[in-house]
């Protein structure tokens, strides 16, 4: 007599609906309006939650494995850069301040993502979109971990590393950064995925990795290549996710069209003040370049991201309301930028320094229709109050955008010889904004907005009180170490002093 | 409605005139001057004059700037919010209607060595 041997393992696609669409069940003690009380408030429609594809049908217990061999892999490498002194193999310490600014800056940003994912995992109630925010919610904290761990090899040697999280809370550039992550994690589940899950992670990924990643290939960063590389194929699902919530919320229901749109305006906006940051890493502090910030931009910018929006046009989706305003500023930004970052040095957990003639002669040529007309100038001149012996550093400190946080360093869009001025009252208050971007972000939702901790008026309230010293004990910044010109820096000094011992005789 | 919210939201801004302990906040920027970044941002007690303002910390910033020396205060084109205005250099910031955080904006036409020819 024949009997049936029940299976021992279950097929791939049996695997993947039994460890994940037949989690999910319906709930008989409370209402689904009470177990998901936030999924309706945005005014956004889903009809049938069982539509959500899942592209890469990973289950939960695949996703331990492949993550467990990418760790092994990881920490052996950090252990192996570690043992052989590999921050010795850097270009040169310059190519440090990148590196701080990302740990300060970004490395949180991996951690708030975490905690977003991890809580609109729990407010969808499909479960397709359930397991992919908690694959997505650990990967987030994994990177976060492993970016402290690659970087902290360099916190033995080197200034600035030392207090990334007291200067992610209190700094003022890491708060441009923070507000735009607070700023999602305090919005809706649905608005969350598309300003991380779409516009970040799909939209402007490429644009901070590739300075990032690539960077720290072409200047000999082992430690943080490695960690690109193991992020990299979680990368990957980030991307597919971002793409699948947009196509999901707009298939669902013709009304979700103009609130998705107004998001993705929106989170464009907000994305590319933060690339501000970067534009200035690509341009000015990797002392072997990539590509410049314009050569980024037309490929991941305007050829990438205008493929996406040309797919994205049979759902009614147009390009993002202030992409021509990016567009015009292309060519302005980093240097308007790393101006500012140059004079307020002197409160910076990061170097800055003026660009050698070799670096303006690569900018001219990167540059040809701004640097020499409008940037060489000031640095010429910048670089005669050096030789003086008279270092220019503004103590003026500097009016913030209310919205995106950032000095209002940038021009008019047409006239790049004039200071973009925005001002709206709100209730009785006044609010500033470096663009007409940002007012309309503000605009849209002020009473968000209002709310902003910006950190120069910060310190002129409790507990600083206008005191610089005392603000930069605050901020835990050791003055005459991590801040100021990298020419007078014990960075720049160890390096080269260590890199002699490894490297000569003497 | 002023923001996306379960429930009627209202919040505090954060900073009130009165988290400054008696001063204010007044933003000021020379036009066409990019050597300074962004406009400066100076907290001051609203009963300073309009002419200390000028003289002490607003001459000192400018300082760097190649065109300093020659701005002549007296022929100096001002903008408050945006619009041509006229200040009391006498009067104190807030007998002329300078409010905690105002943006204030001057302009010295013929001034430009740092500016690419026109």
């Amino acid at each position: 007599m024949d009997m049936k041997v029940a299976k021992k393992k279950l097929g791939l696609k049996e695997k993947y609906r039994t460890m994940t669409r037949d989690l999910g069940w319906e709930p008989s003690y409370h209402s689904k309006d009470e177990l998901f009380p936030y999924v309706g408030y945005e005014g956004i429609k889903i009809h049938d939650w069982d539509k959500w594809e899942d592209p890469f049908r990973l289950t939960m217990d695949a996703y331990w494995k492949y993550q467990a061999e990418k760790e092994r892999k990881f920490y052996a490498i950090i252990d192996a850069h570690a043992q052989n002194n590999g921050h010795l193999n850097l270009t040169d310490a310059r190519y440090l301040s990148a590196l701080k600014i990302f740990l300060q800056a970004i490395s949180p940003g991996e951690y708030a993502a975490h905690r977003g994912f991890a809580r609109v995992g729990r407010e969808f109630p499909g479960v397709g979109p359930q397991v992919a925010c908690q694959m997505q919610a650990i990967d987030e904290i994994r990177h976060a971990q492993t970016q402290v761990h690659a970087m902290s090899n360099y916190n033995r040697y080197y200034n600035g590393f030392h207090a990334f999280a007291d200067q992610r809370d209190r700094i003022w550039y890491t708060s441009v950064a923070r507000s735009f992550f607070d700023d999602s994690m305090s919005a809706g589940p649905f608005e969350f995925m598309i300003a991380i899950g779409f516009s970040f992670e799909y939209v402007l990924t490429n644009l901070l990795f590739v300075p990032f990643m690539s960077g720290a290939a072409y200047n000999g960063d082992m430690a943080t290549v490695t960690f690109g590389f193991s992020a990299q194929s979680d990368e990957a699902r980030h991307m597919t996710l971002g793409l699948e919530v947009i196509k999901f919320i707009l298939e669902q229901d013709p009304d979700n069209l103009p609130i998705v749109q107004n998001w993705i305006d929106k989170w464009f906006w907000r994305g590319f003040r933060v690339l501000g940051l970067v534009s200035t890493m690509m341009d000015y502090m990797l002392p072997k370049r990539v590509m410049s910030w314009r050569e980024a931009w037309e490929i991941y910018g305007v050829e990438n991201g205008g493929a996406l929006f040309k797919d994205l046009a049979r759902y009614g989706i147009t390009p993002p309301k202030g992409w021509d305003d990016a567009g015009k500023a292309i060519d302005h930004m980093s240097h308007q930028f790393m101006l500012g970052l140059y004079q307020w040095s002197f409160g910076t957990a990061f170097h800055a320094w003026i660009p050698s003639d070799d670096d303006m002669r690569w900018l001219s040529a990167k540059y040809p229709d701004t640097f020499d007309t409008y940037y060489r100038p000031r640095w010429e001149h910048i670089k005669k109050m050096a030789a003086a012996g008279t270092p220019f550093k503004n103590y003026g400190l500097a009016k913030l955008c209310q919205t995106c946080q950032l000095p209002c360093v940038f021009t008019e869009p047409d006239d790049p010889t004039l200071t973009c001025h925005r001002e709206t009252d709100y209730k009785e208050h006044k609010y500033h904004f470096c663009s007409d971007g940002c007012q309309h972000v503000f605009e849209n939702e002020p009473e968000k907005y209002i709310q902003a901790w910006l950190p120069m008026p910060q310190l002129f309230q409790d507990p600083v009180n206008g005191d610089l010293g005392e603000w930069m004990k605050w901020v835990s910044l050791l003055d005459g170490k991590d801040n100021g010109d990298y020419a007078d820096s014990e960075d720049k000094k160890n390096f080269e002093v260590w890199r002699g011992l490894a490297t000569t005789n003497q | 409605m002023a923001v996306a919210a379960i429930k009627d939201y209202i919040a505090t801004p954060r900073d009130r005139v009165e988290n400054f302990h008696g001063k204010q906040l007044v933003y000021v920027s020379w036009d066409r001057h990019l050597l300074f970044a962004a406009p400066f941002l100076l907290c001051l007690p609203p009963e300073t004059p309009f002419a200390e303002l000028v003289k002490g910390p607003l001459s000192m910033l400018v300082q760097p700037d190649p065109d300093a020396a020659a701005i002549d205060w007296t022929a100096v084109e001002w903008l408050k919010s945006n619009q041509p205005w006229t200040p009391d250099f006498d009067a104190s910031l807030a007998a002329n209607g300078i409010g905690h955080k105002d943006q204030i904006r001057f302009r010295t036409p013929g001034l430009n060595s740092l500016a690419p020819a026109a």
